[in-house]
């Protein structure tokens, strides 16, 4: 017999209301760390993808667009620009380094990106098996698309025109598999590169101008921001900034996350309310039973202490289901981001907002339980056991 | 042993001041405290048990003055050496009638003896019972319950409230005999207050309070 084992009997003893606490709680807690997963995996691939990447070269159009669709591939291209015209921008004395990408055709929907090595460099992304491409149509595949396709070293396939569909495949050409990389957390796990000559193959461009999708730029002087867009100005081309243009999109998230997190609210302060009713109806049912307590010895602290370990018990249920859920949730929302972009959001520890969560939540239990419980350290004994 | 002197109560500046007869109670004998309904029989039984405080007068239970007891130091004491039979008998409805058997000695902070509260249960013939929760027992199983309860920590004074006045005549026998029986095996002493005539008859030592 002890305080905990009373509390857990009396929680026990009335099962839908302390259902519904917990579930509040629960779902509360859940929505929170679910925008804390997400927020936090968000920002920390678009930082990873970002990479030091200061420009990025492209046709003209969104300038959002040409950065989600060239850094993170997640959006249709802009357009394609003439290499010519591209290299005068590469080869500036400003420029540091320059990558450029052709965007070519898809296989089951993993785009096909025609560039130089220097881009699974720049993402760090090292070779599990077999090695680079050397000649054109060798391939080397990013893990995730290796892992979804089962293609492996030697396998050959047909690309189809375009980004997605399937639709327009062109069986002239067919692609070897000559590498796979390792896992990098970056977009490279998404992608299948080649060099820049196979995406010009592909399209019979041979003998046609060259042209690249976009070029991923690394600035030497911070002029370089200034200068390169006079000196394309008369072109088809424009120069975006990825980090202002994430800084755009995350703050039209931020949008959305904050309405979420304000219903987020909301449901923590019904949780509270249903936590503060549950011990409140306790009371009110068990005067007696406190009555009874006090009689048999137990101090007035004892008294309260039993009531505060009821909502304590009751909120550390909540939050910890509630974490449960957010991964739930989390998980189900990777599963679908990834199939609808190739993404990953990766690992669900626990962070350290959610521990502060989980401590608030507990706190919020404490509190609906403290308030209402008060009147038991003035109970008057003598009379209410004479009212029963 | 209870020895009670020039005791006076009132419950508010407003209230009367109610005045108690001297009285003394050796150990394991037993006093009946009798008095008619509503004139305030609950008042020196709470008085006794510390519940509430004396406007003055003296009250020594079991060898502790009790106005010498500050709030935590009253309950302790209630709890180690108080055992109280209600008029209804009460539970912790959430927990078992053996988990009710446990309580006093926990809330008194001593250790709960098992085998002692089962053993009442199976003496007050509701060791079947142990188990179950007690709105799952008859009035009669309940009261019976409440004595062990009553007397599973061995206090040294059993307070009963009108322990038979929900009874028919064959219970209250049954009940009062039990009561008598397991507070002289305890060794406690037993104080019965009510209004039921049927039991002056078995206590030589009475305190009417409607005599005065």
């Amino acid at each position: 017999m002890n305080w905990l084992l009373l509390a857990w009997r009396n929680l026990g003893a009335k099962k839908l209301s302390t259902a519904l606490s917990l579930v509040l709680l629960a779902f509360g807690v859940g929505m929170v760390s679910v925008l804390m997963l997400a927020e936090r995996q968000l920002t920390a691939t678009f930082e990873r993808n970002i990479a030091d990447i200061d420009l990025v070269l492209g046709a003209k159009g969104s300038p959002l667009q040409l950065i989600l669709a060239n850094v993170y591939h997640v959006d249709a291209p802009t357009g394609n620009i003439k290499l010519a015209d591209a290299q005068r921008v590469m080869r500036h004395p400003y420029i540091a380094s320059a990558i450029p990408l052709a965007y070519g055709d898809n296989h089951e929907g993993y785009r096909i990106v025609g560039t130089t090595p220097a881009y699974p460099k720049h993402y760090a992304a090292a070779l599990a098996e077999g090695r680079a491409w050397a000649a054109p149509y060798e391939v080397v595949l990013g893990a995730d698309v290796a892992a979804a396709t089962g293609l492996g070293l030697g396998d050959t396939f047909y690309s189809a025109h375009g980004l997605q569909d399937a639709t327009d495949v062109h069986k002239d050409k067919a692609f070897t598999v000559v590498g796979v990389y390792g896992k990098s957390r970056t977009v490279v796990d998404q992608l299948i590169l080649c060099n820049l000559e196979s995406v010009w193959g592909v399209h019979g461009l041979e003998d046609a101008p060259r042209e690249v999708t976009a070029v991923l730029l690394k600035k030497r002087n911070p002029l370089a921001v200034l200068t390169i867009p006079n000196l394309i100005r008369d072109t088809n081309m424009q120069v975006a900034l990825p980090a202002i243009e994430v800084n755009r999109l995350t703050m039209n998230f931020g949008l959305g996350m904050r309405t979420l997190r304000a219903l987020a609210a909301l449901i923590v302060a019904l949780s509270f309310a249903s936590i503060f009713i549950s011990v409140y109806d306790s009371l009110l049912a068990r005067r007696y039973e406190l009555a009874l307590l006090r009689t048999l010895g137990a101090s007035p602290r004892g008294v309260y202490g039993s009531l505060l370990l009821e909502g304590g018990l009751l909120s550390t249920g909540g939050a910890l289901l509630g974490l449960a859920v957010g991964r739930l949730g989390m998980a189900a929302l990777a599963t679908f981001v990834a199939d609808k972009f190739h993404y990953d959001l990766g690992t669900l520890a626990v962070l350290p907002g959610e521990l502060a969560l989980v401590g608030g939540a507990i706190g919020v239990g404490l509190l609906a339980a403290a308030i209402p419980g008060i009147s038991v350290l003035r109970m008057d004994i003598s009379k209410t056991l004479s009212d029963g | 042993m209870i020895a009670v002197r020039d005791l006076s109560f009132r419950y508010s500046p407003e209230t009367p001041l109610l005045q108690f007869p001297d009285f003394d109670c050796p150990p394991g004998d037993r006093l009946l405290v009798l008095g008619q309904s509503g004139s305030g029989k609950t008042t020196p039984l709470h008085l006794m048990s510390g519940l509430l405080r004396p406007e003055s007068g003296r009250i020594e239970v079991a060898g502790t003055v009790l106005n010498g007891l500050n709030g935590k130091a009253l309950d302790r004491f209630r709890g180690r050496s108080i055992g109280i039979v209600f008029q209804r008998p009460h539970f912790v409805a959430s927990l078992t009638v053996l988990e009710n058997l446990l309580l006093p000695a926990f809330l008194a902070g001593e250790r709960p003896d098992r085998a002692r509260a089962r053993g009442m249960l199976e003496d007050l013939g509701v060791g079947a019972k142990a188990n179950r929760r007690p709105r799952d027992l008859s009035v009669g199983e309940q009261q019976r319950v409440g004595i062990a309860r009553a007397l599973v920590h061995r206090p040294s004074v059993v307070l009963a409230d009108e322990p038979t006045s929900a009874l028919d005549d064959r219970s209250t026998d049954a009940v009062v005999a039990l009561l008598e029986r397991s507070a002289e095996e305890a060794g406690a002493t037993l104080v019965v207050v009510t209004h039921d005539a049927r039991l002056t008859a078995r206590y030589p030592r009475r305190l009417d309070l409607c005599a005065q």
